[in-house]
C-alpha cells in the first residue's frame, strides 16, 4: 500500500493514499470533533465540526479531506476552535434543548459536543421548528424537533440496510427527515430494525417505551409477570453501567431481574435452543420430502418485514419457525401454566431484547395462541437498563445467579444465536449430528462466523453436499437474494439477520458513540463474548439440553409435531403493495 | 385529475419510460429524468415519482427529497399558464411586489396557487437573470420587463 507522509499539529504522520485528514489523525491519536461522521456508515462532510486548517483558503472537513503528500494539518488553531464553535452554536441555536428529560440524556454526542467544546452560553437565538412526534411506529418514535440534520440515520436506512423509507426533505430550515409525501413512519415499508436509532447522535430517533407497561404489570398483584433476555443481551447490557464493551454479564443479568420482581426469570436462550430442534427438523423434512428449499431462518422480525415488502415471492422459502422469544412466551403461556397451576391469562410475559423490530413482531395478529399474546410486552437492552437505575438497582455489584427451572437451561449453541451466522453454526450442530446419527465432536463451524456481510460455506453431512449462506445486515440479505433469486447460487439453508453483525448490534442495544466506533467494532468485540459464553457452557448442542428433552417428552411431543405447530409455529403476509 | 400510468395517462407513462430506457445506465439519471417528467405530466404528483424510482432503481425518498429541495420541481398541478414574477433584488427594489399584489388581487389567487378554472398558477420566484428589464414576470416562456402594475389588467386578458 502507497503511504503518504504529512504533518498534523506537528506531528509527522505516516497513512495510506487515499485516506482523509481524520483517519490520519486518528493513526496520531490526534482526536478531530465529528457530528455528522460515523464510520462505515456516514461521510458527508455536512456538520463542519472536524474543519482543520490544511493551510487552503478556506478550513477543510477532515472526515472527507483527502491526505497529500507533504500536507501540514493544523487541528486546533484559535480560528478552527472558533469556527467550530460558531457551527455548533448554529447547530444548537435550533435544537430543542430538553436535555433532562431526553431519552439520550448523557449519551448525547451533541451534549457531549457542547461540553467539549465549552459551551457555555447559546450564541445565537434562532427560529425553532415546532413538528409533531411521529409516534405512529410499533418500534421507532420520531421527533424531528431533536434532528441535527446530520444525515446519519438517512444513512443507515439507505446504505447499508437498503431500505430507504426516510429521507431529507424540502430545503434550508424547513429540511426535515422524513418518509415521502409527509407519511407517517409506521405505514411505509419500514422494516423497525432501528439502525437509524444506533445512529442517531441525538435523541430524534428513539425506540417505542414499554417501560411503563412492564412498570405497570410488576406493580399488579394479579399477573404473574415473567421475563426472559435475548442471547445478546449479556453481552452488551454492562456498557449501560460503564462496563466495558464485550463484558459478559449473564450471571448479573438474572439477578438483577428477579430483584426487579419478575415472578421468573426464563431464558430466551432456552427458546433458541427449541427453535434449533424445530428449525433444523423443519430444513431435515424439506430436504428429504423436496419440499422449498433454501430453507431461510425467520428469527430476525426486521428480516422478517424487509422479505414481506420485497421478495413476497420467497415467503414460502422461510421456516414457519415463530422466533425464540415467541416460541418461549408460547411454552410459557401453556406448558409453565400447566405445570405451575396458573391461569395463562394471568401471565405477562416480558422480552428483554436488543431489537426493536421485536416490539412490532410481539403485536402481530400471528402470534397469538387461543386469544393470548405470546409475548405481552418487548424491552429493549437499553429500556432494561433504564429500569434497573430507576429502581436503584446497583448492576455492577450485584452477585452472578442462574436462570430459574424448567425454561431456564441452554446451551452453547442458543448463545451464539445473537450473533450473525450463530443460529446457522447452532442449527448445524444438531443436524450433522441427526445425520450423522452421533455425537460428533465437530462444533465449530468457523466459515459462517464473523462480519462479512454474505457468507457461504459447503459441508458434507452423512455423505451429502449441503451448501448454506449467511447474510447480516438487509443491504446484504438483499445482494444474496438476488443471487438466489437469479439462480446464480444454490443453497440448502440461509441465515439472515437483519442488522449489521446480527443481534449484537441490533436496534435496541446500547448505543455506541461514533467516537468509540472509530476504535471499537462492537460487531465483533461484543461477538467474541458472544463465542466465549458458548465456550463456558458444559452442553454446546441444543438438541442435549436437558429440561427441552423434558419439554418434548412431557407436553409437545415431536419436533414439528400437531402441538408444536400449533404453539411455535406461524405464517407471513405478502406486504409487497407498500414499497420503498 | 388522477394519473394512472394504465389508465388515461398511459401515453405519457410511456414516453417517460422510453427516456428513462435512455438515460438508466447514465451517472446522476435522475434529475434529467425527473425534468422530463415534469415537462410530460406539469407537474411530479406521487405516481409519477414512484415511477421514476422503480425505473431507475431509487427509493421513492431519494426522488421526493430531490423533487423538495429544488423549487423547480412542483408537486402540484399547475395552471395552464405558469406566471412566475421575479422576486430578486432589483426587482424587488423596483416594485415587483406591487405587480405580485396586483396580480394576485386581479386573478383572486394566492401566490404559489393555482386559480379554480385551472387558468394561471401564481409564483413569485428568485432572480429571473434579466434585471436590466426589472421590474419582471414571465407568464409561461414569456418576459414581460418593465412592469408597472396597471400594466396587468391588459397582460392577463391576453391569456384569459
Amino acid at each position: 500500500m502507497d503511504m503518504v507522509k504529512l504533518t498534523i499539529d506537528g506531528i509527522a504522520v505516516e497513512a495510506p493514499a487515499g485516506s482523509t485528514v481524520l483517519e490520519a489523525a486518528k493513526l496520531a491519536n490526534i482526536y478531530i470533533p465529528t457530528l455528522c461522521y460515523l464510520k462505515d456508515v456516514n461521510q458527508i462532510g455536512a456538520c463542519r465540526m472536524c474543519v482543520v486548517d490544511t493551510g487552503a483558503r478556506a478550513l477543510s472537513a477532515a472526515c472527507v479531506m483527502p491526505i497529500n503528500e507533504g500536507m501540514v494539518v493544523k487541528t486546533n488553531t484559535p480560528a478552527v476552535r472558533e469556527a467550530r464553535k460558531v457551527n455548533l452554536g448554529l447547530i444548537l441555536s435550533c435544537h430543542d434543548r430538553k436535555c433532562l428529560t431526553c431519552v439520550r440524556n448523557q449519551n448525547c454526542e451533541l451534549q457531549a459536543m457542547a461540553e467539549n467544546l465549552g459551551v457555555r452560553d447559546i450564541a445565537f437565538e434562532g427560529a425553532m421548528n415546532s413538528y409533531d412526534t411521529d409516534l405512529s411506529s410499533p418500534s421507532i418514535d420520531r421527533d424531528a424537533n431533536k434532528c441535527i440534520l446530520c444525515g446519519r440515520c438517512v444513512a443507515a436506512c439507505h446504505s447499508v440496510q437498503g431500505v430507504g423509507v426516510i429521507g431529507r426533505v424540502n430545503r434550508g430550515f424547513n429540511t426535515i427527515v422524513e418518509p415521502p409525501f409527509n407519511a407517517d413512519i409506521g405505514s411505509v415499508a419500514c422494516i423497525n430494525c432501528g439502525q437509524c436509532i444506533m445512529a442517531c447522535p441525538v435523541g430524534a430517533l428513539r425506540e417505542k417505551d414499554s417501560t411503563k407497561a412492564v412498570f405497570d404489570a410488576l406493580g399488579d398483584p394479579e399477573k404473574v409477570v415473567i421475563v426472559q433476555p435475548a442471547p445478546a443481551v449479556r453481552v452488551a447490557l454492562g456498557e449501560e453501567f460503564g462496563m466495558p464493551m464485550g463484558t459478559r454479564v449473564t450471571g448479573k443479568l438474572a439477578a438483577a431481574l428477579r430483584r426487579m420482581g419478575f415472578n421468573k426469570v426464563f431464558d430466551t436462550n432456552f427458546g433458541a435452543d427449541l427453535t434449533i430442534m424445530e428449525e433444523g427438523t423443519e430444513l431435515l423434512g424439506r430436504i428429504k420430502n423436496g419440499g422449498v428449499l433454501p430453507m431461510i431462518t425467520s428469527c430476525s422480525p426486521g428480516w422478517i418485514k424487509f422479505i414481506e415488502h420485497n421478495y413476497p415471492e420467497f415467503l414460502p422459502n422461510l421456516s414457519s419457525c415463530k422466533s425464540p422469544h415467541e416460541m418461549l412466551g408460547a411454552v410459557i403461556k401453556s406448558y409453565y401454566a400447566k405445570v405451575a397451576g396458573i391461569d395463562p391469562k394471568k401471565i405477562f410475559t416480558v422480552s428483554v431484547m436488543p431489537c426493536v423490530a421485536k416490539k412490532f413482531e410481539a403485536q402481530r395478529p400471528e402470534m397469538n395462541v387461543n386469544g393470548l399474546q405470546d409475548v405481552d410486552a418487548v424491552i429493549t437492552t437499553r429500556e432494561l437498563a433504564r429500569m434497573i437505575k430507576e429502581l436503584g438497582i446497583d448492576f455492577v455489584n450485584l452477585p452472578d445467579e442462574g436462570f430459574d427451572d424448567l425454561l431456564g437451561e441452554s446451551t452453547g449453541a442458543a448463545a451464539i444465536f445473537g450473533t450473525t451466522g450463530g443460529v446457522m453454526e447452532a442449527a448445524l450442530r444438531t443436524v450433522a449430528d441427526i445425520l450423522e446419527g452421533k455425537d460428533l465432536q465437530k462444533l465449530d463451524y468457523t466459515a459462517v462466523r464473523g462480519i462479512e456481510g454474505v457468507k457461504e460455506a459447503s459441508l458434507t453431512l452423512a455423505g451429502k453436499e449441503i451448501k448454506v449462506a449467511v447474510a447480516n445486515g438487509t443491504g446484504n440479505a438483499r445482494k444474496l437474494m438476488e443471487k438466489v433469486k437469479s439462480g446464480e447460487a444454490e443453497y440448502a439453508f440461509i441465515e439472515v439477520m437483519g442488522c449489521p453483525g446480527g443481534c449484537v448490534t441490533g436496534g435496541g442495544q446500547p448505543i455506541v458513540s461514533s467516537r468509540v466506533r472509530l476504535d471499537m467494532d462492537p460487531r465483533q468485540v461484543r461477538a467474541k463474548a458472544i463465542y466465549t459464553e458458548d465456550e463456558a457452557m458444559t452442553l454446546r448442542k441444543s438438541h442435549q439440553n436437558e429440561s427441552l428433552k423434558k419439554l418434548y417428552a412431557e407436553f409437545l411431543g415431536e419436533p414439528n409435531g400437531h402441538l408444536a405447530h400449533e404453539l411455535l409455529h406461524t405464517h407471513y403476509t405478502d406486504r409487497s403493495a407498500v414499497k420503498a | 385529475m388522477s394519473i394512472d400510468r394504465n389508465g388515461k395517462g398511459k401515453a405519457k407513462f410511456d414516453q417517460l419510460q422510453a427516456f428513462i430506457e435512455e438515460m438508466r445506465l447514465e451517472p446522476g439519471a435522475l434529475m434529467p429524468v425527473m425534468q422530463k417528467a415534469q415537462e410530460i405530466f406539469g407537474y411530479l404528483p406521487e405516481e409519477v415519482q414512484r415511477f421514476v424510482a422503480e425505473g431507475l432503481g431509487v427509493t421513492l425518498s431519494e426522488v421526493y427529497g430531490v423533487a423538495t429541495f429544488y423549487s423547480q420541481f412542483v408537486l402540484e398541478e399547475q395552471g395552464e399558464h405558469v406566471i412566475g414574477v421575479c422576486m430578486g433584488t432589483a426587482c424587488y427594489v423596483k416594485g415587483s411586489q406591487a405587480i405580485l399584489d396586483r396580480l394576485a388581487g386581479e386573478l383572486k389567487v394566492e401566490v404559489g396557487k393555482t386559480t379554480p378554472d385551472g387558468k394561471f398558477t401564481l409564483n413569485a420566484t428568485r432572480c429571473l437573470g434579466c434585471c436590466g428589464l426589472a421590474p419582471v414576470m414571465m407568464i409561461g416562456d414569456e418576459v414581460f420587463g418593465r412592469l408597472t402594475p396597471d400594466d396587468i389588467p391588459g397582460i392577463v386578458a391576453k391569456f384569459r
